[in-house]
This record gives structure tokens, C-alpha cells and sequence, in this order.
């Protein structure tokens, strides 16, 4: 089952310069919640702060607290291998190994982490690729073909059973369809949809259709802070910033 | 359709038919001129490699026999003999040399792709190009100074000393390019996972570059194979078989020199019959590792 995200006066730099502003969210658990914003607003920084991806860019550095169920991300005892064996992420690029075959993808987070049990590891990789809707496509090469020869949207429904198969409590989407085509998207929101019965989701999206279409709630971001934050249906038709209105109704960004 | 590419747009000036003509045969005159040109450089490349082989075939053929292969050398003027234990001294000597550059080299090659920043990744950069310029024999020296003279005799172990010191800036370095050529995201998908760092690292990839560290160690090994110069003062030679790696050992490059600068028409044949052995092996070995390692490599892969 998903759990909740409260986030609280999260900062965060790149080197000198401050991407985001004294962010405070609490995510609810098994819902769908969309981050949109224009291009460097500090959507993707924030989304990478929850699973502690942020550290890894060289200079980054951050400040706040943020805590998932019971865990604080960025408390003292809290490792961040911890943190993203329970947080999973799905990037924008497709970004299956290549080397690996389709089933060594799916099986990646289990068998680097030191799990070997063949049949356990038979069971999830099929069960995630049913998951990802990907299995029907797959099964016939499941360990002949490799990650890399499938298809873009294919590759990131693997990549989306890849993250599904360590069994995390929330899913960070950073841009999960921004590189594929109007099919591929469709069955990606799809699959969304009944994700979110049994993770929470965190969405970052460029596309306020889909933001719409497979989110509750929905946080407006503009230049690294949150300016909203609310139901989606609230923030689209009646919202209670003007510059939440601006940029929905396409004025700028 | 590329071919719009290439056709006039609405405002390019008017061409009558014979100037456009002339146009196309221009075009394609460029372009098998500079397909011509390529082709060219690729067969002025394969030529003299070509030329050793077959002269070294034509030259050393003769020589060859089941002898050559399973006995001693024996002394001059005795008829037949071989090469026997330089074929397993080298093979031993080669052995112990990849037991210390491979590992140590991709190693390093990791360290500084991965992690390499600051002055001391900088030195340590300067210091593998440096070493890759350093003349074999001078290394040889090294290897006496630090093994022979340590253990007051000659032995396989020094020159394999010797010559896995060679090969550790090749490897390291190569292993750094191709290392940095793994897309961040790749990375970033095991990270994501809640792989650690060092796992990461070995199983993804690493595991992503294998075919480019593979090339790297095997351009080392080929490299080495054929070194005689850091072999004279520490693995010495030896006329007998030797299974020791403390002892002084046979290798099939000192076997060569020492038949090639003989006054003996029967040893200069033998040494051509060495060096085709030798070039032989290397493409033997370079081929086998190169046939093992595609084996794992998926289907679609890229």
C-alpha cells in the first residue's frame, strides 16, 4: 500500500543557485498528485529531493525535511539506498540497461540488491510486466532480447515494471511521456490509473491535459516555488492565484 | 524522403537539363571519389600487416612441425627441436601480467570515471599518459630493481612484473573513456532503484561499457605479448622446461632474439618460425577472448 509525502520548507540549490523556495506539500497516499510548472521551475528538483536523487548532481545541496509514511528522508539513520528501495522513479528518458536482457531489467532491483530466488524472481518479473501491461509484448523474449531493442514506449513501460518490481511505496514520474507518442501516452495514463490503488504517485507533467486526466491533486510550481496546491479540478477551473490562472490559460510559459 | 533533400526548393534559380546534368555527374563524381579515397586509406592501413603475415608465413613456415611445438631447443648444430617452453613460459609470464594490469587497471579506470575529480585525478591521469610513453626496457629495469634484485634471482614473476606495469595505463585509461560514454541516466535508473553506489558501478556500468574494457585489455595484451626488452633482466630465458614462477623462464620473444642475432642459418630459420607462433597466438588469443565475450552480449543490445 502507498504511503503519504509531507514535505516541509524544502530548499534546494544547484551550486549558488537556489531552485527551490521553501517548499511544503503533503502528498496523500494512493492518489495521484501532478506537479506541473514551466520549463525550470524547479519541478523535477523537487521530485528528485524525494527520493534523495538531488544529492547525486554534483554542488547540490538541500535543506528541509521531508518524511514518507514513517521514514525520514533526510533523517540522521536514514540512508539514501534506504530511501529509494521505497521511493522508485521513473525518468523521462526510457532508460532500460542495455546490457541486461528484458527479464535481468525487471529482476535488476532484487538481483543487485542480492536476491537470487529463481522462483520468486520468475513470479515478480511476470507479475510487474502484467502490471506495466508490457507482457503480452514481452513474453516470448523475455531473456532473449535486450531492454534496449524494444520500442520507446515499450522501453518505458519496462522501466515502469523495472520500479514496480522492488515493491516501493511511492512512485515519482518525472515526465514519464514526454518523449512518446500520443499511443504509448495513453497507456502509460492508463496504467497510472491503477497504480494508484496501490502506490502513490507523484507526476511531473509539461502536459496539463494529462495532469487533468490522471490526477487528484495537482501543485502549481513557477520559478522553484509551490504557488499552489490543491485538487486538481479546483486548480484548473477555479484557482485562487492569479498566477496559477495566467499559466493555465496558456498566458505565458 | 531524403530525395527532397537534395531536389531545387521553388526559389533556387531555374537549372536547364543539361545543367542539372552536369550537376548529378559532379555529385557523384564527389562522392565515389571520396568513397575511393576511404577505401584507399582502409587498404593502405591492412597492407602491412598483410605484408608481415604472409612474409613472416612464407619465411617461417618451413620450420613448423609437431617438434616445434612439444620439444626443447637444442644446441647447435643438432638438427629439429622447438619452442616448447618459451610457448608455456610466455603463456605463464602473460598469465601473471593480466593478474596485475587487468585488475588494477580497470580499477583505476573506474576511479576515474566514477569518482575521479580534483588535482589528484589530475595527477593521477598525467601519471598513466607518462607511463604509457615509458620505454619498455626502462620499465624492465623497474621490474629488476623491484623483484630481481629483491630476490637476488631472475624469474617469471619479475617479468610479469614488468609487463603488467605495461599494461595498467593502456587499460586505465581506455577504461575511462568508455566508462564516461555510459549515459548519466543509465546510472541514474540503478540508483533509482536503491542500488548501491559500488553495485551500481560493477553490475550496470561497467556491465554497460564490457565490449569497450574488453578491447582496452585486449589492446594491452596484444601489446605486451610481443615485448622483448623488459624480459633480458627479468624473466632471463632458460633452455629447460620451467613450471615455476620463481625460476628463470623461457618466453617466446627472447627465444626469437636469441635465434635472430645467432650467426646460425638453422636458428634464423627456427626464429621466423618463433615469431609466426607468436603473432599467431596473440590473434588466437585476441579472437578467442573477443568470440567468449560477444557470446554474452544480448541480442539488440547497443
Amino acid at each position: 500500500m502507498g504511503v503519504g509525502v509531507h514535505v516541509e520548507k524544502l530548499n534546494a540549490w544547484f551550486g549558488a543557485t537556489q531552485a527551490l523556495y521553501d517548499v511544503a506539500m503533503d502528498v496523500p497516499a494512493n492518489h495521484a498528485t501532478a506537479v506541473i510548472g514551466p520549463s525550470g521551475c524547479g519541478k523535477s528538483t523537487f521530485v528528485r529531493c524525494l527520493n534523495r536523487m538531488h544529492e547525486t548532481v554534483r554542488d547540490a545541496r538541500l535543506e528541509g525535511r521531508v518524511r514518507i509514511g514513517s521514514m525520514e528522508v533526510y533523517g540522521n539513520g536514514t540512508s539514501a539506498v534506504e530511501v529509494r528501495r521505497r521511493v522508485g522513479m521513473v525518468f523521462q528518458k526510457p532508460n532500460p540497461f542495455p546490457s541486461m536482457s528484458i527479464y535481468d531489467n525487471v529482476a535488476a532491483g532484487l538481483k543487485l540488491n542480492g536476491f537470487h530466488n529463481r522462483r520468486v524472481l520468475d513470479e515478480v518479473v511476470e507479475r510487474s510486466l502484467h502490471m506495466a501491461a508490457l507482457w503480452d509484448e514481452v513474453k516470448d523474449s523475455l531473456k532473449k532480447k535486450s531492454g534496449a531493442s524494444l520500442s520507446g514506449g515499450q522501453q518505458q513501460r519496462l522501466c515502469i515494471a523495472r520500479a514496480l518490481a522492488v515493491q516501493p511505496e511511492v512512485m515519482l514520474m518525472d515526465e514519464p511521456a514526454s518523449a512518446l507518442d500520443p499511443i504509448s501516452t495513453s497507456k502509460i495514463e492508463e496504467l497510472i490509473f491503477q497504480l494508484k490503488e496501490q502506490y502513490t504517485i507523484v507526476i511531473v507533467t509539461h502536459n496539463m491535459q494529462q495532469a487533468a486526466r490522471v490526477a487528484e491533486y495537482t501543485g502549481f510550481f513557477l520559478m522553484g516555488k509551490l504557488i499552489e496546491f490543491d485538487k486538481t479540478e479546483k486548480i484548473f477551473t477555479n484557482p485562487s492565484d492569479k498566477r496559477t490562472e495566467d499559466y493555465i490559460t496558456g498566458r505565458f510559459g | 524522403m531524403p530525395n527532397d533533400l537534395i531536389t531545387p526548393k521553388a526559389d533556387a534559380p531555374e537549372r536547364s537539363p543539361s545543367q542539372q546534368r552536369l550537376l548529378d555527374f559532379r555529385r557523384k563524381l564527389t562522392d565515389r571519389l571520396a568513397t575511393g579515397f576511404a577505401a584507399l586509406m582502409a587498404v593502405l592501413v591492412i597492407a602491412p600487416l598483410l605484408a608481415v603475415f604472409s612474409y613472416l608465413v612464407l619465411r617461417g613456415v618451413g620450420s613448423l612441425n609437431l617438434a616445434f611445438f612439444t620439444h626443447l631447443p637444442v644446441p647447435v648444430g643438432e638438427q629439429g627441436g622447438g619452442v616448447a617452453n618459451a610457448i608455456v613460459g610466455s603463456a605463464m609470464i602473460l598469465g601473471i601480467a593480466s593478474l596485475i594490469g587487468v585488475p588494477w587497471g580497470i580499477g583505476a579506470g573506474i576511479y576515474l570515471a566514477e569518482y575521479g575529480r580534483g588535482s589528484f585525478a589530475t595527477l593521477l591521469r598525467f601519471t598513466a599518459d607518462v607511463l604509457n610513453g615509458v620505454p619498455s626496457i626502462v620499465i624492465g629495469i623497474v621490474a629488476y630493481a623491484l623483484v630481481v634484485l629483491t630476490q637476488k634471482h631472475f624469474s617469471a614473476l619479475s617479468g610479469g612484473v614488468a609487463l603488467g606495469i605495461m599494461m595498467i595505463p593502456t587499460i586505465t585509461r581506455a577504461t575511462e573513456e568508455v566508462l564516461l560514454l555510459v549515459p548519466l541516466t543509465v546510472r541514474e535508473a540503478a540508483w533509482g532503484l536503491g542500488v548501491s553506489r559500488w553495485r551500481a558501478t560493477l553490475s550496470v556500468t561497467l556491465r554497460t561499457a564490457s565490449a569497450g574494457v574488453i578491447t582496452a585489455v585486449m589492446l594491452a595484451f596484444a601489446r605486451i605479448a610481443g615485448e622483448t626488452a623488459p624480459l633480458l633482466f627479468t624473466a632471463f630465458g632458460n633452455q629447460f622446461w620451467n613450471f615455476n614462477p620463481n625460476q628463470p623462464t623461457a618466453a617466446l620473444p627472447l627465444q626469437i632474439f636469441t635465434y635472430a642475432i645467432s650467426p646460425f642459418d638453422e636458428w634464423h630459420r627456427l626464429a621466423w618460425a618463433g615469431a609466426l607462433v607468436l603473432i599467431a597466438l596473440i590473434v588466437g588469443a585476441v579472437a578467442a577472448v573477443r568470440l567468449v565475450a560477444s557470446r554474452g552480449m544480448m541480442q539488440g543490445a547497443s
